[in-house]
């Protein structure tokens, strides 16, 4: 294991950045169709119907019990639909700025597989029984550079919306501009009070995401692993109903409502462009449930109260790095997927809002709670180091 | 490998920036300073100032270009018609030019300049905290100010007074 | 008459809609587990309940003779137009019905026109045609689509009858027609 280490520690740094491009590419993709398959699944079993399941190759129809189970659960759809997005047929309306026109989905694609890069999924504890993040690139502002590289993906909306030239797609880019904006405000002062936190005076003073969720297993007035969804829920909620309007899900896809705009932004689209947008949405809608998780939900601490180092000493595992840094990724992609599976609850219950009901949300409504649940965390912190 | 970078992020802000000035559609401008944003932000990366280059991503590319966009597609603006040019143009083209050659020169022959910092040994967001807060505390202070005051004047200008409505 | 509906304030527990929100995601989770309604169509066939107007067809007495008369009045009362009959004489090969007026040389039904309204079964003095528990009809072409008499007669099979109505003409013939 360790010979494979140094074998990856001796390639040419160009290549090692190579690789770990590819292997995000090649984790987003799928997980973006698997996501909107299970979203085809979730909202078919909520409206009390059965979803997909008709495609099979004909090989694996031929296993007994196994074949006809992932029939049921639509696996081969995602294929299909994969297939189908690749070879069928990519029109480009004749009206269209078609410069802009093939770079929206493109543009898309950069914040979407970019933030992965400084999210960590995991952890595990090396011999010095240190807790060592796993991380692409560990740096010091990660929650700013989500924030900063996930800003940009409001380009691919307005380009797509303007390129397209036609009054659907203008309005869906228009109202996705505006309301992004918006949105970030609140988002962004929501989660002050967690980095007040964790920086508290003269400790070293980082944005880094994974020294939030190390607060969170650290120990605090006697207690080790204390969840800041527990100390503060009103940021959490704020955060998770701004998430929910910058990924553009229900109840806020303005951008793309199809009641009142066709299909939005991405009216004009079809095939592989278009499914490049679905999976921009899906991996924002990974991306921030991962953040929401590592900032409120304790990363990959098993349980509220019980860190993943005590965990791996009571399941044995303390002398395993491998086996735990494995158990961390599934602990915490378990919580990213039930965020993903929040998502597509809310989608399937919450009717959409209204524009101006979206605006008056994030105007009046969010940005003042979050300004007061700042300067109330403020204060309240500012009292308890006083008090110690 | 980092020499490269910095030629690639330098000329990628260089050649947007003209770009922002000579393109006749404003999105095309727009969308070029956007780039041009992106390539100083590049820069400041490679200088290991990670916390400025992702604010400047955060507040200028994130926020203000979109919000550029943003009004440059609600006025729907047609491409720029060619305008000759006025003596007054002419005029603040040439002191702005003459402030920024002059500008260079200076730094040029005053200034002392190190050239960025061992690797991994960027500024911390302590200490452009403590910088902030204590050396800059005024002036930031001040900018702050300036701004509000910018936000206000907007509002005062773009509001109709109650009797300018009834006069028209 | 107009009258305004006094709208009751909303509570702060409305007006903060997350517990509405909340009361909706418990709505949808039990969905989520409750058994699904959907019918595997082609493996799974509906119920067809008694009385369910299906394709028009054309049925036999429990003696397998012809019902039909040829008395046009369901081709008259169709309202698309979708019937078309060719009266013609009782087949002499059919000793048992030459008391019989008429009978359809042919009989056609287009299935493209026809509405499924069911007034050719109401209206038929004969209770010849029916519309029967056939729901899923399908063809390549347009001729396909158009149900001739044999098709029909396929289509419809043998109904029970009460009535024997042409036996009870036949006796009455042979006895000199007094009631």
């Amino acid at each position: 294991m360790s010979a494979l280490y140094q074998c990856w520690l001796n390639l040419p740094l160009v290549l090692q950045m190579v690789i770990k491009g590819l292997a995000v590419i090649g984790f987003m993709f799928p997980f973006g169709g698997a996501c909107s398959l299970i979203e085809r699944k979730v909202s078919a079993w909520m409206q009390g119907r059965h979803g997909p399941n008709r495609a099979i190759p004909f090989w694996i129809a031929w296993v007994p019990i196994f074949g006809p189970l992932l029939q049921r659960l639509g696996v081969f759809h995602l294929m299909a639909d994969g297939g189908k997005m690749f070879f069928k047929e990519d029109p480009i309306p004749g009206h269209v700025n078609k410069f802009y026109f093939i770079l929206a989905p493109i543009v898309a694609m950069i914040p979407a597989l970019t933030t992965v890069s400084v999210v960590p999924f995991g952890a595990y504890v090396d011999a010095a029984g240190q807790l060592v993040p796993l991380i692409l690139a560990d740096v010091d502002v990660g929650l700013l550079a989500v924030f900063a590289v996930s800003s940009l993906g409001v380009y691919a909306l307005i380009l797509a919306g303007w390129a397209s030239n036609s009054k659907y797609p203008f309005l869906g880019g228009v109202r996705a501009s505006a309301q992004l904006i918006s949105y970030e405000l609140s988002m962004t002062l929501s989660i002050l009070p967690v980095f007040l936190w964790v920086n508290a005076p003269g400790g070293s003073g980082t944005l880094s995401l994974f020294a939030v969720v190390q607060a969170q297993s650290g120990p605090w007035h006697g207690w080790s692993g204390l969840w800041f969804i527990f100390t503060m829920p009103v940021a959490a909620l704020i955060f998770l109903v701004s998430l929910f309007a910058e990924t553009n899900r229900l109840p806020f896809d303005m951008a793309e409502g199809e009641a009142d705009l066709v299909g939005g932004f991405h009216t004009e689209y079809g095939s592989l462009k278009w499914g490049l947008f679905f999976v921009a949405e899906y991996s924002h809608m990974l991306i921030g449930s991962g953040v929401f998780v590592l900032l409120f939900l304790g990363g990959w601490n098993p349980l509220p109260w019980l860190p993943l180092a005590t965990f791996a000493g009571w399941l044995g595992l303390a002398g395993n790095p491998l086996v735990v840094g494995a158990l961390s990724i599934v602990i915490f992609l378990s919580k990213v997927l039930f965020f993903v599976f929040l998502f597509m609850w809310v989608r399937w219950t919450v009717p959409r809002f209204r524009y101006d009901q979206v605006m008056k949300l994030g105007w009046q409504k969010l940005l003042p709670l979050a300004i007061g649940n700042l300067i109330v965390y403020a204060l309240v912190i500012a009292w308890v180091q006083v008090k110690n | 490998m980092a020499n490269l970078l910095f030629y690639f992020f330098a000329s990628l802000a260089l050649v947007s920036a003209v770009l922002v000035v000579v393109s006749k559609n404003p999105v095309n401008a727009a969308l070029g300073l956007l780039l041009s944003l992106v390539g100083v932000a590049g820069l400041f990366v490679l200088l290991n100032a990670a916390l400025l280059a992702f604010v400047l991503l955060l507040v200028y590319a994130g926020a203000v270009v979109a919000l550029f966009l943003f009004i440059i597609m609600l006025l729907d603006t047609r491409p720029e018609q060619q305008k000759p040019f006025q003596r007054m143009t002419l005029i603040a083209a040439t002191l702005g030019g003459a402030l920024l050659v002059v500008g260079v020169l200076s730094l040029n022959q005053r200034a002392v300049l190190t050239v960025g910092g061992a690797p991994g040994t960027g500024p911390t967001l302590k200490h452009y905290a403590e910088q902030l807060f204590t050396t800059y505390l005024l002036p930031v202070q001040l900018v702050g100010f300036l701004l509000l005051i910018a936000m206000l004047g907007v509002i005062v200008l773009s509001k109709k007074s109650d009797q300018a409505e009834e006069g028209s | 008459m107009a009258y305004v509906v006094e709208r009751k304030p909303l509570t702060l527990a409305e007006r903060l809609y997350l517990p509405q929100i909340f009361a909706g995601l418990r709505i949808t989770l039990k969905h989520l587990f409750a058994p699904n309604v959907t019918l595997q169509y082609p493996e799974e066939r509906p119920v067809i309940p008694p009385g369910y107007r299906g394709v028009p067809t054309l049925v036999r007495d429990p003696q397998g003779r012809e019902k039909c008369v040829s008395c046009q009045l369901c081709e008259f009362v169709c309202p698309p137009k979708a019937i078309r009959i060719t009266p013609g004489a009782v087949p002499a090969d059919q000793p048992d019905r030459l008391h019989i007026e008429k009978a359809p040389q042919a009989f056609e039904i287009d299935m493209l026109r026809c509405i499924y309204c069911g007034l050719c079964q109401e209206v038929c003095p004969e209770e010849a045609i029916f519309l029967q528990n056939q729901y899923s009809l399908s063809g390549y072409t347009r001729a396909e689509m158009v149900n001739d008499k044999a098709r029909l007669y396929e289509l419809g099979g043998t109904l029970p009858d009460q009535h024997y109505k042409w036996d009870k003409k036949k006796i009455a013939a042979e006895h000199g027609n007094t009631h």
